[in-house]
Formats: C-alpha cells, structure tokens, sequence
C-alpha cells in the first residue's frame, strides 16, 4: 500500500527545515547533528501537528494552521520517529547524530 | 422461524428526487424512498439522526463558512417533519480542539430540536491532550476515555472512541474492548445493536488512515447478533458495506468533500463549486420500528 512513501523514505536528507506538504513530511527522513534546531512549517491548507510517535518523545506541536511553524532542538543523538496526530498515516524520522 | 432470509439482504443504493438513499432489501419493502418514512409513521418507532464531521474553526477554500453550513444541517433536522429521539453527532465537531471551537460546536446544537444530543470524537476533537477538552465539553457521563452504551426502542447502542493514540489507523485498545465485552455480554443475540464510531471500523482505505487497526476484536463480539449497524464519520462521503449481518454506514459530512480512495494524492479538503458543494454536504435520518429486521437509512443532502 505505502511503497511510494516507503521509497521516498529511503534517501535521508540533510538540513534543518522540514516542509509538510500535500499530507506528508518532507524530507521524510532528516539528518542533523546534534544541537541543530529544526523547523517545520505547515503548506497545507488542512491543519498538521509535530508529534512524537512513541508517548513520552520530545516532539509535541500545538495544531499547525497554515503557513504556521515549530522548531525543536535536538540536544542528544537518536532516531526520532514523528507522525501527525490529525493524520497519523503521516511518519517521518529525524536521525542526530554527534 | 428465525431470522431465515436475513442472511442473503443487500444494500440497495437509490437515488431518487435528488437525495441518496440507502437501505437493506427487504422482500416486504420494496421502495427504498419509502423506508425511513414507514418507519416514521409508525408511533412509537425510533427515528434519529447522524450528522457528522463539522470541523467547526476550518478555514479555506473548501468552505469558507463551515459554521453557517452546519447551521443549514441543523436547521434541516429541524425541518424532518418530526423530531428525532436523539442526534448523534459522530465526531470531528471542531477542527482543532480548541476551547472556544467545543463551545461554539455545543452551542450550536442546542438549536437542534431533539431529546438528546450524543457525540463520539473525531481525531480533530482529540489534538494534542489525548480528548481531554472533548470530554471537559462532552464526556460527562461517559467511561473511560468517553465510550458509553445505552437502550432505547429495543435497540442497544454503543458509541466507541477510536481516535485517542493513533498509530497510522484508528485504535479502540484493549479497556474499550474490554467494556464492550462486557457490554453485550447477556445481551440476547436478536437485539438489533448500532455502533458509533468516528474512523470506520472496516478497512475502508488504510493508506489514509480509514480504517481501526484493532476493530476485529469488536467485530468479533459482534456476529453472534442477528443486525449490527455500524455508523462512522472521517470520510466525508457515502459508503456502505455489508459482511455478513453487520452493515457500515459511513457518513457524509457539513463541512466539505473528501476525495474517494486513491482517487487524489491525499485526503484533502476538495474545493468544489458553491452547488456542488452542497450536494457532498448532508444529514441522516434513521427509522428502526421494533420487530423490524433492519433499520431504514435515509441520507440526505443539504437542500
């Protein structure tokens, strides 16, 4: 069912800045090293959340109305799965690393 | 004599004088228009209503006016030509949980002339503190994480909440399940039971999210009953689906279109002409007369 979101998953990507666009993260995979603050921004026109997959993880965005942001730190190295809590087949990982 | 022809009904889709009707064929009842009403001009027949999906607080181009859209709904359960025993609304009411989005939704409903106004949670009342701000507004009464059951005409009803920790699907867990367990438990098998949910119950499209990753374990308790009707929200259109003696009913939507599965390259609010707008926005009626086999479901598009 998910192979085209699987196949864009493959390829991580470097930088600070993830798009949510047409109901998916982009980069669904992101690689920052660790201090990088990182910031989605909303381009949709429905609202999106930042959300932390396992309970307890550090991502927790308030709903993101369009054209609306959130920045996170990432402080220690990791896997850091998310997903939108409004849309929850929507998942993405943020790797850090030293 | 049991329930003998009961096994082979179908779902009979018609459309006649513009609205959508849906009901199961019945050999005594031939005439789709004419089910809900039958059902209705019987005294002491159940009659209530679905609406669905408000979003209340959505802003854009798919419906620059979902509150006065809602109002249209409201005002056409008021203009049935009877009054509901209840109105169920089957969740996401608000668009983004706020506090002011719960009251203005709640308000709202207190225009509809009706007993009682029930309601489950759609994944838009549950952002980001798990329904807390759902259940401070609508919960009261409620257990657990807001699920309830209660009686009426004959009829057992469960509303279930499936928007609380998603992982990718819609998820009842392992307490709700165990509370409808019990819920049935010496309930006689030819009770008619209708369940509430927002996310469907059945595998409607997993790749959006349309669909309960757990919902088996429910359904499962739920053959041995001889008519389960199973009413949901979340995917903003029509669709019916029958598996043996129980039958899903997704509803429509006051707020704006849904593309059909797969058919866009996501679930996005689909901007559509003001009069095609609304012909995807509606209400539902549903007639149950007790001794009856089936409920009569009717839909409705907002005139």
């Amino acid at each position: 069912m998910s192979t085209s979101s699987t196949g864009a998953a493959a390829a991580p990507v470097t930088g600070n800045a993830v798009a949510i666009k047409n109901f998916a993260f982009s980069p669904a995979t992101l690689q920052v090293k660790a201090g990088t603050t990182v910031t989605w921004t909303n381009q949709d026109t429905d609202a999106h959340t930042v959300t932390s997959a396992a309970s307890g993880g550090p991502l927790h965005s308030a709903a993101l109305a369009t054209h609306a942001a959130y920045s996170y730190t990432f402080t220690k190295p990791g896997t850091y799965a998310y997903i939108c809590t409004i849309h929850p087949f929507m998942t993405a990982t943020v790797e850090v690393t030293r | 004599m049991r329930h003998a022809g009961w096994f082979g009904g179908a779902v009979v889709l018609t459309v006649a004088s513009g609205e959508v009707i849906s009901h199961i064929a019945d050999s005594r009842d031939t005439n789709a228009g004419a089910a809900a009403g039958a059902a209705a001009a019987v005294s002491g027949a159940l009659r209530f209503v679905q609406v669905s999906d408000s979003h209340i607080g959505f802003q854009g181009p798919a419906n620059m006016d979902v509150a006065g859209s809602f109002n249209e709904a409201i005002n056409q359960v008021n203009s049935l030509g009877f009054r509901p025993d209840f109105v169920m609304h089957s969740g996401d009411l608000t668009h983004l949980s706020t506090a002011g989005q719960f009251d203005q939704v709640k308000q709202m409903m207190t225009g509809m002339k009706t007993d009682r106004v029930f309601t489950v949670p759609g994944e838009h009342d549950s952002i980001g503190d798990a329904g807390r701000a759902y259940r401070r507004t609508f919960g009261m009464g409620t257990l657990g994480d807001g699920w309830y059951s209660f009686d009426t005409h004959g009829v057992h009803f469960i509303a279930l909440v499936n928007t609380l920790s998603l992982e990718k699907l819609g998820h009842l867990g392992n307490a709700q399940i165990d509370f409808v367990r019990k819920d049935l438990a010496g309930l006689p098998s030819d009770t008619p039971v209708v369940v509430f949910s927002h996310i469907p119950l059945f595998a409607m499209y997993p790749k959006w999210g349309w669909s309960t990753d757990d919902a088996l374990k429910v359904i499962a308790l739920l053959r041995r009953f001889s008519s389960v009707t199973c009413l949901n929200g979340h995917v903003h259109q029509l669709f019916t689906k029958t598996e043996g003696n129980i039958t899903f009913h997704s509803a429509t939507t006051t707020a704006y279109p849904l593309p059909k599965p797969g058919r866009a390259p996501a679930p996005t609010p689909q901007v559509v002409p003001a009069r095609q707008l609304k012909d995807a926005l509606g209400i539902r009626s549903v007639g149950y007369r007790q001794g009856d086999r089936e409920l009569a479901i009717k839909d409705q598009r907002l005139a």
